[in-house]
């Protein structure tokens, strides 16, 4: 019976980093993936026909430039298109706009008060200095603080000198921003509700924390880390959609001899004596490896997959207890025509970008106090995206994919499982959101996917439908992410990695747990990973 | 409410001119020969109108009309107004007389300085601050506890710079009365039209000028005025790279260009403590207190201060802007911000920024390697370079009162 190099399980966008990466250092890799089609989380999927959906993650900011250079993405079609902006609306009819020119966005700001205008450039310089210091830590494996080799002292002793060479304020502002709330970083800044309101939403992009709730301001730097073609926090479409980023690792990954099975559902992994020897598949069948991969979250991984005898008892309770709650859902509609919105001006670039319905600070947390009852937030925070203004490739002409990232939406609907009755209603409920902003949205409507956390979990294989693998608060990053002394892609089981946002720097479509994931796997086999770019320089 | 909606949606459509126009544009579009424009803090702003080497000449030998409409502006009013500034900025607003205008700077409360300008003392509680970046936010917060009114009047006041030898005989011909009194850094409210502009005997050229100042429906009537009694005195109208030629000789530095204001600082080792930019006569220890003197003060006193920034005579006669300053030839020591041959000096100057000691306690063996690219081949230069004085150019027609009439 063939066994492989790799076993990989699991073709998200994480799972074909690692399985390039690995196989381009001349190892036999598999890539098991259950669905019919790869991409996890990040697919175009074609669900009524002329339409492509990115059906999960719906925008590309944080995908590391050095991975696509590295793996030939361009090649393999990958192309990744700047958007313009966006809106948020408001009760009374107006709206606030973010536009790229600088002084444009400055004058928008100004409509609502002068002050915040101003203010703006501040908090950019201050969110960007702290950008500045976490980036290059994306693309390096967390030190353990505890393991004392002399790797682990080295990267210790990087962190303490790039912390080093703050000065005792920019210290006090890092430490603040690491525990503060959104909220409270915005108040410092911002007088105005739906100025922060604009800002916030990238501080409780799926994460079950409200925006009142400590630790909320760093979401929002991991939503600022990203870039497009050098131009930092700015965010684009990939063209195609979501699935063009994983189509093209996929393509990458094969032209370099890789295996992809689809329609492989791995519902085990195997160990003897302690060390990982393949996976097992719903139909029994067995993959042999010499090594076993997991792009798994990290609760699927070892509460799912693999035999919980074979654990730590501390360790499985540190899985158990890793948060991972599903705050968020998803909406995609085909259109038949573009939708309007008679608050904005004809022409106004603002569809091109992400549109908000949710004005204040205040009712972003009463939809979180709903999820914390347990259930859909009754006035949710909808981030609605229109890529096919942009995108030809994704619609007929004419006619529209619309995008929308719905919050928050609990993984149960008050302690019982959702249904589809549940899942309708939840529907209506950001349809008929939309619709007061933008009559007629609902007549244009040609299709509809809905996807509750239920869907998620089960189609995606995403535990609770949490998008980041875990939620990205400090208390579960950087050693301690996933658990502490298992933050560097291997796990209790020899011979078992794990590569997914479960795991540093975390969710979102970066790719740099999975090569990081790749780097620790070649360092266990004494290969020199020459094919491996580090981090691009901050400078 | 409901008059701030009606408000916040008439200015919706600010998205369709991105680049706004100055009340002075109508008469610089027209005289536009190079139609070469840059943006200004939102607004479109000439690099020329007709030809820089010409416009440079204009401000040195007949007079030159500038539009300074972009540069911010904030009016500071208030029983507390004086007080305020004083605490606010680092030079003693106390000895600011009413009609009087300074050049001042003002700081962070680690020192590292925000912005420079002018503060015009327009009344006893009626102050104007004239800069280059925006401070909306700093200046509100800063008013906590001080009976003040800040707003800022950038768009509200159109303002134009009327520099070189026959500046006075251009305002006297326009029938501006009395204005031969004015004092260097003084001001004076002028009738104009059916309302009055304010003119101070300032500028940017370190040559004879005054700035006018008027509410921006006025602009154009100004401009006419101005134009029309500056045909007989040469003026012309000119664009920045006329005037930074100017600036240069005179030794002023420019925000964000010859410095980085701290709030502006992506990287914290930018920031820079007044006397880290050749500003430490502004800053004045005997006044009460201001923010960011204990910083300053301690710098000195412990002699931390990292930087200076000096005026560089060069060898020969390329410009070195950009260069790199090195100490014996070797030890990278500093960075060239802004350079050019002085026409005036028939010297090659520049303003560059240096690692203390160099530039400071060291100035020999300085030199600067420069970069020249000719016909797509860089020609590499090590030449030496002297620490000199700023201005490089001192005109004595800049502060003879009564002024000269060419």
């Amino acid at each position: 019976m063939k066994k492989y190099d790799v076993v990989m399980i699991g073709g998200g966008h994480n799972g074909l980093v690692t399985a390039c990466y690995l196989q381009r250092a001349g190892l036999d890799v598999i890539v098991l993936e259950k669905n019919a089609w790869v991409g996890g989380a990040a697919t175009s999927r074609e669900l009524t026909p002329g339409f492509l959906y990115s059906n999960c993650s719906y925008v590309c900011s944080l995908f590391r430039p050095e991975i696509m250079r590295d793996l030939e993405l361009p090649k393999h079609g990958l192309q990744v298109i700047s958007y313009e902006g966006g809106a948020v609306f408001t009760r009374d009819g107006d709206y606030l706009a973010s536009y790229r020119d600088h002084d444009s966005h400055r004058r928008e700001f100004a409509r609502f008060s002068k002050r915040d205008a101003e203010a703006y450039d501040r908090y950019a310089r201050d969110v960007t200095r702290q950008c500045r210091f976490i980036q290059p830590l994306l693309m390096r494996t967390a030190p353990d603080p505890f393991s004392f080799k002399p790797r682990d002292l080295q990267e210790l002793l990087y962190l303490a000198k790039k912390f080093g060479d703050f000065s005792p304020a920019e210290m006090a502002a890092t430490l603040r921003f690491w525990t503060m709330s959104i909220s409270d970083f915005l108040d410092e800044y911002f007088e105005t509700d739906v100025v922060k309101a604009y800002l916030a939403l990238s501080g409780i992009i799926g994460t079950a924390l409200g925006p009142m709730s400590p630790g909320t301001a760093y979401v929002l730097l991991h939503h600022y880390m990203g870039e497009v073609d050098g131009s930092v926090g700015a965010w684009g479409y990939a063209r195609g959609g979501m699935g063009a980023v994983t189509s093209a690792l996929a393509s990458s990954f094969k032209a370099s001899g890789g295996t992809i099975r689809t329609g492989a559902d791995v519902t085990g992994i195997m160990t003897h004596r302690g060390k990982a020897t393949g996976a097992v598949l719903a139909d029994g069948e067995e993959v042999l490896g010499k090594l076993v991969v997991s792009n798994a979250d990290v609760k699927r991984t070892f509460l799912k997959l693999v035999d919980e005898s074979a654990l730590p008892e501390r360790f499985l309770h540190r899985v158990r207890h890793f948060k991972m709650r599903g705050s968020s859902g998803k909406l995609n509609i085909a259109l038949d025509s573009l939708p309007e919105f008679p608050a904005l001006p004809s022409g106004s670039s603002c569809i091109r970008g992400d549109l908000h319905f949710t004005d204040t600070i205040e009712r972003m947390e009463k939809g979180y106090d709903d999820w914390k009852a347990g259930r859909w937030s009754a006035d949710p925070f909808v981030d609605m995206m229109i890529p096919t203004t942009l995108d030809p490739t994704m619609a007929p002409p004419g006619k529209h994919f619309v995008s929308c990232f719905v919050q928050y939406c609990p993984p149960k609907v008050e302690g019982n499982d959702w249904t589809d009755a549940d899942r309708d209603a939840f529907a209506e409920t950001v349809i008929k959101q939309i619709s007061d902003y933008s009559p007629g949205f609902r007549e244009r409507i040609l299709h509809m996917e809905v996807r509750t956390p239920r869907e998620i979990e089960q189609e995606v294989g995403l535990t609770e439908g949490n998008i980041f693998q875990g939620e990205l608060t400090f208390d579960q990053l950087l050693f301690n992410r996933p658990v502490p002394g298992y933050a560097q892609y291997r796990t209790p089981v020899r011979g078992l990695y794990i590569c997914g946002s479960s795991t540093h720097p975390g969710g979102g479509v970066m790719g740099a747990p999975g090569r990081n994931a790749a780097a620790e796997i070649l360092r266990d086999l004494r290969h020199a990973p020459s094919h491996m770019s580090s981090a691009h320089d901050v400078i | 409410m409901m008059h701030l909606t009606a408000f916040n949606r008439a200015e919706q459509g600010h998205i369709l001119t991105p680049r706004l126009e100055t009340p002075f544009h109508e008469r610089l579009a027209a005289l536009s020969e190079t139609n070469e424009w840059y943006s200004w803090a939102g607004y479109k702003a000439p690099h020329s109108i007709f030809d820089t080497e010409l416009e440079y000449f204009a401000i040195r030998s007949t007079s030159a009309l500038f539009d300074i409409s972009p540069m911010v502006k904030y009016r500071i009013r208030g029983a507390d107004a004086a007080r305020y500034l004083n605490r606010l900025t680092v030079r003693d607003v106390a000895k600011l007389g009413i009609g009087r205008v300074h050049y001042t700077a003002w700081c962070d409360d680690h020192g590292h300085v925000l912005d420079d300008g002018t503060l015009f003392r327009l009344a006893e509680d009626d102050f104007r601050l004239c800069c280059q970046e925006r401070h909306l936010p700093w200046l509100l917060d800063s008013a906590d506890g001080f009976s003040v009114e800040i707003s800022e009047e950038t768009a509200e006041i159109a303002a134009v710079a009327l520099q070189g030898p026959t500046a006075f005989a251009v305002l006297e011909g326009a029938g501006f009365a009395g204005v031969e009194t004015l004092k260097p850094f003084q001001l004076a409210e002028f009738p104009h039209a059916d309302g009055s502009v304010t003119i101070s005997r300032t500028g940017f050229t370190g040559d004879l000028g005054y700035e006018l100042f008027a509410p921006a429906k006025a602009a154009l009537s100004l401009w006419d005025r101005l134009w029309a009694a500056g045909g007989g005195f040469g003026l012309k109208a000119i664009g920045y790279d006329a005037l930074n030629r100017a600036r240069i000789e005179a030794g002023f530095i420019v925000a964000n260009a010859d410095f980085i204001t701290a709030e502006a600082a992506l990287h914290a080792d930018r920031e820079r403590l007044p006397d880290e930019i050749g500003l430490d006569w502004l800053v004045d220890p005997q006044k009460p207190y201001f923010n960011g003197r204990d910083a300053i003060l301690k710098a000195r006193t412990k002699r931390t201060l990292k930087h200076v920034l000096v005026g560089l005579e060069i060898e020969g006669n390329i410009p070195a802007e950009g260069a790199i300053v090195y100490h014996r030839g070797k030890k990278e020591v500093g960075l060239v911000t802004a350079a050019i041959w002085s026409p005036l000096a028939k010297r090659n100057i520049a303003i560059a920024s240096l690692s203390r000691p160099f530039g400071a306690s060291v100035t020999d063996n300085l030199w600067v390697e420069i970069y020249a690219m000719r016909e797509l081949q860089y020609q590499k230069l090590m030449k030496r370079a002297r620490v000199v004085p700023r201005p490089f150019v001192k005109l004595e027609r800049r502060s003879a009162t009564p002024p000269g009439r060419f």
